[in-house]
């Protein structure tokens, strides 16, 4: 699910302008703050810090089916899952997933873009049919597709029963099962990722092209050397945003796949969700938990930083 | 707008054919989806995907045999108080980031930034635990409080904020405007594209939201259109292939209509953001 971030975060222009806002010494502001401040901070503090640092906390113990603590662990939990082969393999079709969605999305999306930025007649509707994924939810991608990927009446067993060729098991065979949740996740990404990058190539300056095109660079060419590199911050942040977003997938597996078949896409949310709220495995789902965080938090710092110059703190 | 070099006839031909063709596969899954719900189901299992029998039953059935009307409409009050809420204390803390100086307020902005970095997935066990303790299982106030504020939103405000003109603070102060005056007349005017985007942001949002209220809710009265299809599609329904292609264009179809109509503005909101 991509769509849950904007590309704000990417942007501020004047950035100088704002160093040398002379701040109103008004004692009344502490006033202020607590009243413009207080109700967020109070949901952020039940709703982000306390289970965060509560999900920490369980995953340093063992802890019975209510979900009670009751024996400390310290890093136990930790050393069991990564010691786990099943743990392991999720770990790994999760990277398989989301270096797929990434890879695919931001390739397709750039690919749509660029063909897109050109200047055509009616090239407007294009631009309005390509970001049309946008307005799809997970539960319509997902019934979609299910249609698409069905065995028996699906499209895909029509064709291929049309064009003489085998049936594919997408839902069945454990690697076409991980396929049909990328396609559907790829599909689903793309309106977005392809606005973001319109927008982007359309603010390359055209200067840069006029004097490509003088010294008679050829279209190719001039993608390679001058968009890519020209909207590159763009290129990571999309990246970045997919890459994250991936790492939290579970709609999507949870409609086509359910995990299956034989965990093949039992990926890193679906299996916390699995493990805490089927088998009432609290403290092994929290060290999940800490572990996704980890994974995330790193991802998000590493845009963070790589966005420091644009995002003023 | 980029090519500035007159493509040339063959080019053209070339780019227009590699246009529709793109445009036809992504847009394939819709063209399946709509067709085969206005086809029985007996001859979409058959696999009669050319049958002339087109009708409007199936859409009759989702609507009369299936509680999806009620479905959208918890997903529509939901989403709608998600935006207005996210819209108002977003704006107020981004506001006090900005324009109020206050103890530890890097400390606290900070701490908003490390919020953006925790994922609410990782979260779900101890949430869950809280809002049971608080009675509000299968209520819409658990798919509400939650979301009442977010940090994403507070940064993103907070970016638009920074660049108000400081002019306008001054003549704000000249004029002797209280905070919540200049908050309310000028900041939110001002910055009305930046809270156009963060709505539209909040209520698709809200409207995607799928573990948590699949955890928190079990009944027609509160549950959400996302989890209320997977209920049709897994239950009762079973197969009825008609019936859930019907009932998924019910869906997307709206949301298609509003993006297209809110592209406008969503557009010129997100480019706004986005790296120039």
């Amino acid at each position: 699910m991509l769509k849950s971030t904007t590309p704000t975060v990417v942007g501020s222009k004047t950035e100088a302008k704002t160093k040398h806002r002379t701040f109103s010494l008004n004692a009344k502001d502490k006033y202020y703050a607590a009243l413009f401040l207080g109700p967020s901070l109070l949901i952020l503090s039940v709703f982000v810090f306390y289970p965060m640092l509560r999900t920490l906390y369980i995953s340093m113990f063992l802890t019975n089916t209510l979900g009670k603590t009751t024996v400390f662990n310290g890093l136990g939990n930790y050393t069991d899952l990564l010691g786990s082969p099943e743990y392991i393999a999720s770990l790994g079709s999760t990277l398989v997933y989301v270096f797929a969605v990434t890879v695919l999305t931001v390739g397709i999306g750039l690919l749509l873009a660029n063909l897109a930025s050109k200047r055509l007649p009616g090239i407007g509707i294009f631009r309005t049919l390509y970001s049309v994924t946008m307005g799809v939810s997970v539960s319509v991608a997902a019934i979609f597709w299910l249609f698409i990927f069905n065995p028996s009446t699906g499209f895909f067993a029509l064709l291929s029963n049309l064009l003489g060729l085998p049936v594919i098991n997408w839902l069945t065979d454990p690697t076409m099962a991980m396929w049909a949740v990328i396609i559907t996740t790829v599909w689903m990404n793309l309106g977005f990722t392809f606005l973001i990058l319109l927008g982007a190539i359309s603010a390359v300056p055209t200067t840069l092209y006029e004097a490509a095109s003088i010294e008679g660079a050829s279209e190719r060419r001039q993608f390679f050397k001058i968009t890519v590199p020209m909207i590159s911050p763009t290129l990571f942040f999309v990246s970045t945003i997919t890459l994250i977003e991936g790492f939290k997938s579970f709609g999507l597996i949870d409609l086509i796949t359910k995990g299956g078949p034989t965990n093949s896409t039992n990926m890193l949310v679906y299996r916390i969700y699995k493990d805490a709220f089927y088998s009432g495995n609290y403290a092994q789902a929290s060290s999940e938990a800490i572990i996704l965080t980890v994974i995330i938090a790193f991802f998000t710092f590493l845009q963070f930083k790589f966005l420091e110059k644009r995002v003023n703190y | 707008m980029i090519s500035t070099n007159k493509p040339s006839r063959l080019n053209k031909i070339v780019s227009y054919t590699l246009l529709l063709l793109l445009a036809f596969v992504i847009l394939a899954p819709f063209f399946i989806g709509i067709w085969t719900s206005f086809l029985p189901t007996m001859e979409i299992a058959k696999g009669n995907f050319l049958s002339t029998d087109l009708s409007l039953n199936n859409y009759v059935s989702a609507f009369t045999k299936t509680p999806i009307l009620r479905y959208l409409g918890n997903s529509l009050v939901v989403s709608v108080l998600t935006m207005a809420a996210q819209l108002v204390f977003c704006s107020m803390s981004a506001y006090a980031f900005v324009f109020l100086k206050f103890k530890y307020r890097n400390a606290i902005f900070v701490l908003f930034l490390i919020t953006m970095m925790l994922p609410f997935e990782a979260e779900i066990i101890p949430n869950f635990t809280t809002v049971k303790n608080l009675g509000m299982l299968d209520h819409y106030s658990v798919l509400l409080i939650p979301f009442l504020t977010s940090a994403f939103g507070t940064f993103m405000l907070r970016q638009a904020f920074m660049q108000t003109p400081s002019e306008l603070k001054e003549a704000a102060d000249i004029e002797g405007l209280n905070h919540f005056q200049f908050y309310w007349n000028i900041v939110l005017p001002y910055n009305k594209v930046s809270l156009i985007t963060l709505g539209a942001y909040s209520f698709l949002g809200a409207w995607n939201q799928y573990l948590w209220p699949m955890l928190t809710t079990f009944s027609n009265n509160s549950r959400l259109i996302q989890n209320g299809l997977r209920q049709l599609q897994s239950e009762e329904t079973f197969n009825d292939w008609g019936m859930i292609q019907a009932s998924a264009a019910i869906i997307v179809i709206p949301t298609i209509l509003v993006l297209f109509i809110g592209q406008h503005y969503f557009k010129s909101g997100m480019n706004e953001g986005a790296v120039k």
